[in-house]
């Protein structure tokens, strides 16, 4: 209290003006006056971060409170002790103000609390000061261009006259606006946000950052319209499963509210990129906002189609309870197969489940016919020959076929020399380019299909060759030298053939069997 | 639900022979022809993959079962003589039938699967995968008690449930320190769950077929063996092979199997209880590490 708190305080100092206008993030008045809207809210705020951080230069030690949240909870408290023609006590302000205070420092003397409350509040009331207010600087650009700074002065709680002399306490519209009506938005709101920010590109000429908000907003009705769908769905299978005595219709107003403020926001949207597109003079621009009307008209559909699914929603709920609720009662109480059965089964010793699962298998899986035969019908049916095949039914239609062409790169006999290449012996590896050299002699096109192979023998499928029984299987290994060849590049690959033990693995895969 | 049903043991006079004229009150003689009428309907429901939509003599024959008493009696009659149990006639379900306990039609545990005769833990697997089939084709208790319903299961969704439900009482047991090794001297002790968790899922095959005696080729088994009798029909091959449930399972489930199950629990001393409601609940929006993988159904239990 012994330190006078400022009463000017700077939001903005300089704005470097250098840049090019074009690049400027906010032109014309119409974007500055919003810009000093919320300069303005945002210096009736300050008063409130200025007690945290002049709480240090009171004498004492007062850092554990929370100086803010008593602002704000003097203000609640002022706005909603209030009456029409009068305002709220300044003592029982404080008093109500104290069990906060306490809460916050319990071990400290009541005394103390007492003078924190008074502080905050004289604070908010801004005793210090001559006009006790506040005031905040702020700039614009003029018409002209020209910057100008401007004063705002504000108060956040004032003193008013009673009718008995005394004086009383009320919170000014901007303390009401500000600190009790626009902070108290859900700051996290996906949706608002998108819509803020919607708005907000589409006055200032930003296509492209309005089409990704336009494109949020579309996917939020896009979400409504998912959760009423599972909601109906469940209803139609069980009404119950689902609260329609406050979540649904809760929901379905909040869709129908959504829809409405879309409906309306969009079509005001729509009305201002038409005039965006039929005035744009840039190519580019033309066709973003022409981009822009067809996903404003998009969510449009879609808002109205979500809208008749909201409306159809109450009906629906009604028929179906008329039909679950006056539809007969199961004859039979349901029996809670795996509540009932299975899960009191699984702990109990195996011996007596069994009993169980016996009982149920007896009577759950069904009955067979048994196929008796007759002595006769067996020698009849021994005796008979074989049908002959084209007894067996009509003839097959000769089947048009056409005949594909053959496009495989390789032919068989290229295939066929290849293998040949590779066919190395078990203890004579060879280097690819060896082999390549000798490919080339025999056909231009064969190194290709030998290198694929070198390749595809890089991991060969040992595998599967162990469980065909294959005797031999072709590998390749890289031992860093490269490969120098004029159409391939890489590793000169070792090729070598391994031989493999069939019959020690033909007997391995016995023994588990 | 039947439209019309009568206990066996109370259709004396409904003989085969077309004599029961003086012992109904209601007049309408039987002819041989209507004996014959009423046996070829019990033929009819003796193949259970038949359905009267397919089938007009069969619809037609539904159609006098449901019309004529006097035919339902008869046709009853008949499916009683030879050991059957009558659980519903109608066009959905056709003449849907049941084998009693020693009749020929019957199916016994050691016919069905070889080692189940000799070995405890299969017996009980082989069981356990028909009554888990079931409980995951109607997981709550209105889609056993509401006839439109209509199940699907996966035979790799059965597994992994039971297995799922295995494994929470295996952690279970790890918490509480209890020590669920049985003895080795008595095997019948161990616990139920145990044995599933024991049995592989899956294993490798040289033929590329399941594993006979994994979990997963138990429950294969049992639901060829299931659509066989009628009561599944075979949709796809994802997850193991997926199968929607019949009328016909249905009632076999509800009017049978459960209650003869539950009927032997209750034997044991073992009072499971119920309100009514599901045990197992749809998962929530974003439950999922809680799903059993690849299940197939959007349901697990109550912690």
């Amino acid at each position: 209290m012994s330190v006078a708190p400022p009463n000017v305080w700077g939001v903005t100092t300089t704005i470097p003006y250098s840049l090019p206008g074009a690049a400027r993030p906010a032109p014309g008045p119409a974007a500055d006056e919003g810009l000093a809207r919320r300069l303005k809210a945002l210096a009736c705020t300050a008063p409130l971060h200025d007690l945290d951080a002049r709480k240090a230069n009171l004498a004492g030690e007062y850092s554990v409170y929370a100086m803010a949240e008593i602002a704000l909870a003097s203000i609640d408290l002022v706005t909603l002790n209030m009456d029409f023609d009068t305002g709220a006590d300044h003592d029982q302000i404080v008093a109500r103000l104290l069990p906060r205070v306490a809460a916050q420092a319990p071990a400290r003397a009541h005394a103390e609390h007492e003078r924190v409350a008074r502080w905050v509040l004289e604070n908010l009331i801004n005793v210090g000061s001559a006009d006790r207010g506040f005031r905040a600087v702020y700039g614009t650009f003029g018409a002209d261009g020209g910057y100008v700074r401007r004063d705002y002065d504000f108060k956040l709680i004032e003193e008013v006259p009673g009718p008995g002399g005394g004086v009383y306490l009320r919170t000014t519209d901007e303390a009401v606006n500000v600190l009790v009506g626009a902070l108290d938005t859900d700051v996290t709101s996906a949706q608002i946000a998108a819509e803020v920010k919607l708005e907000v590109l589409i006055s200032r000429g930003r296509l492209a950052d309005a089409q990704l908000a336009a494109e949020q907003a579309r996917y939020r009705t896009v979400q409504y319209a998912e959760t009423l769908r599972r909601t109906l769905e469940a209803t139609r299978r069980n009404v119950r499963a689902v609260d329609w005595l406050r979540t649904v219709p809760d929901m379905i107003a909040e869709a129908l509210d959504h829809v409405a403020d879309r409906y309306r926001h969009e079509n005001a949207i729509l009305t201002n990129i038409r005039k965006a597109r039929d005035e744009a003079e840039e190519p580019e621009h033309k066709r973003r906002a022409a981009e822009l009307v067809d996903i404003v008209k998009d969510c449009i559909r879609r808002h109205t189609q979500l809208q008749s699914r909201l409306l159809e929603a109450g009906p629906l709920f009604r028929a179906e309870q008329d039909r679950q609720a006056f539809a007969a009662p199961p004859a039979r109480a349901g029996l809670d197969l795996y509540g009932q059965l299975v899960a009191p089964l699984l702990p109990i010793p195996v011996e007596q489940a069994s009993r169980v699962t016996d009982a149920f298998f007896a009577r759950g899986a069904g009955f067979r016919t048994p196929s008796a035969v007759r002595v006769t019908d067996l020698v009849d049916l021994l005796l008979t020959p074989p049908l002959e095949r084209e007894h067996l039914g009509a003839e097959m239609p000769e089947p048009d076929l056409v005949a594909t062409p053959d496009d495989s790169r390789f032919s068989e006999e290229q295939l066929e020399s290849a293998l040949d290449l590779l066919d190395l012996p078990h203890d004579a590896p060879r280097r690819l380019s060896g082999l390549l050299a000798d490919a080339r002699r025999r056909d231009p096109e064969l190194p290709y299909l030998l290198a694929l192979l070198a390749i595809h023998a890089a991991s060969p499928p040992v595998g599967t060759a162990y469980r065909q029984g294959e005797q031999r299987l072709l590998f390749a290994v890289d031992d860093g030298t490269p490969l120098d060849d004029p159409e391939f590049g890489g590793a000169d690959l070792i090729l070598g053939t391994a031989r493999l033990d069939a019959v020690a693995m033909s007997a391995a895969r016995a023994e588990p069997a | 639900m039947s439209e019309y049903r009568e206990p066996a043991a109370e259709t004396p006079e409904a003989g085969t022979h077309g004599g029961g004229s003086e012992g109904q009150a209601r007049g309408a003689s039987v002819t041989p022809g209507d004996a014959a009428d009423a046996a070829r309907l019990v033929g009819y429901g003796l193949q259970p993959k038949l359905l009267p939509a397919r089938d007009a003599e069969y619809a037609e024959l539904i159609r006098r079962h449901r019309e004529d008493p006097a035919f339902a009696r008869l046709a009853d009659a008949v499916a009683a003589g030879l050991g059957l149990i009558v659980l519903e006639v109608s066009p959905r379900a056709g003449m849907a039938l049941a084998a009693g306990e020693d009749s020929v039609f019957a199916v016994r545990m050691g016919d069905y699967a070889r080692r189940a005769a000799s070995d405890a833990g299969d017996r009980f697997l082989h069981g356990l995968a028909h009554l888990a089939a079931a409980a995951l084709a109607f997981p709550r208790p209105e889609d056993l008690a509401d006839d439109g319903y209509i199940g699907r299961i996966t035979v790799n969704g059965i597994d992994a449930f039971v297995r799922q439900a295995c494994r929470r009482l295996e952690e279970k047991a790890d918490e509480t320190g209890e020590n669920t090794d049985p003895a080795s001297d008595a095997p019948g002790l161990e616990a139920a769950w145990r044995v599933y968790t024991r049995r592989s899922a899956t294993g490798a095959t040289k033929d590329a077929r399941r594993l006979a005696s994994s979990t997963t080729g138990i429950i294969g088994k049992a639901v060829a063996f299931l659509v066989d009798s009628g009561f599944l029909q075979r949709t796809g091959d994802e997850s193991g092979g997926t199968y929607r449930t019949t009328a016909r399972y249905q009632l076999q489930v509800r009017d049978m199997a459960g209650s003869a199950a539950m009927a032997e629990l209750l034997d044991l001393g073992i009072v499971p209880v119920a309100d009514g409601t599901a045990s197992l609940v749809p998962a929530a929006e974003d439950g999922g590490q809680d799903l059993a993988v690849d299940a197939g159904l959007p349901f697990h239990a109550h912690a």
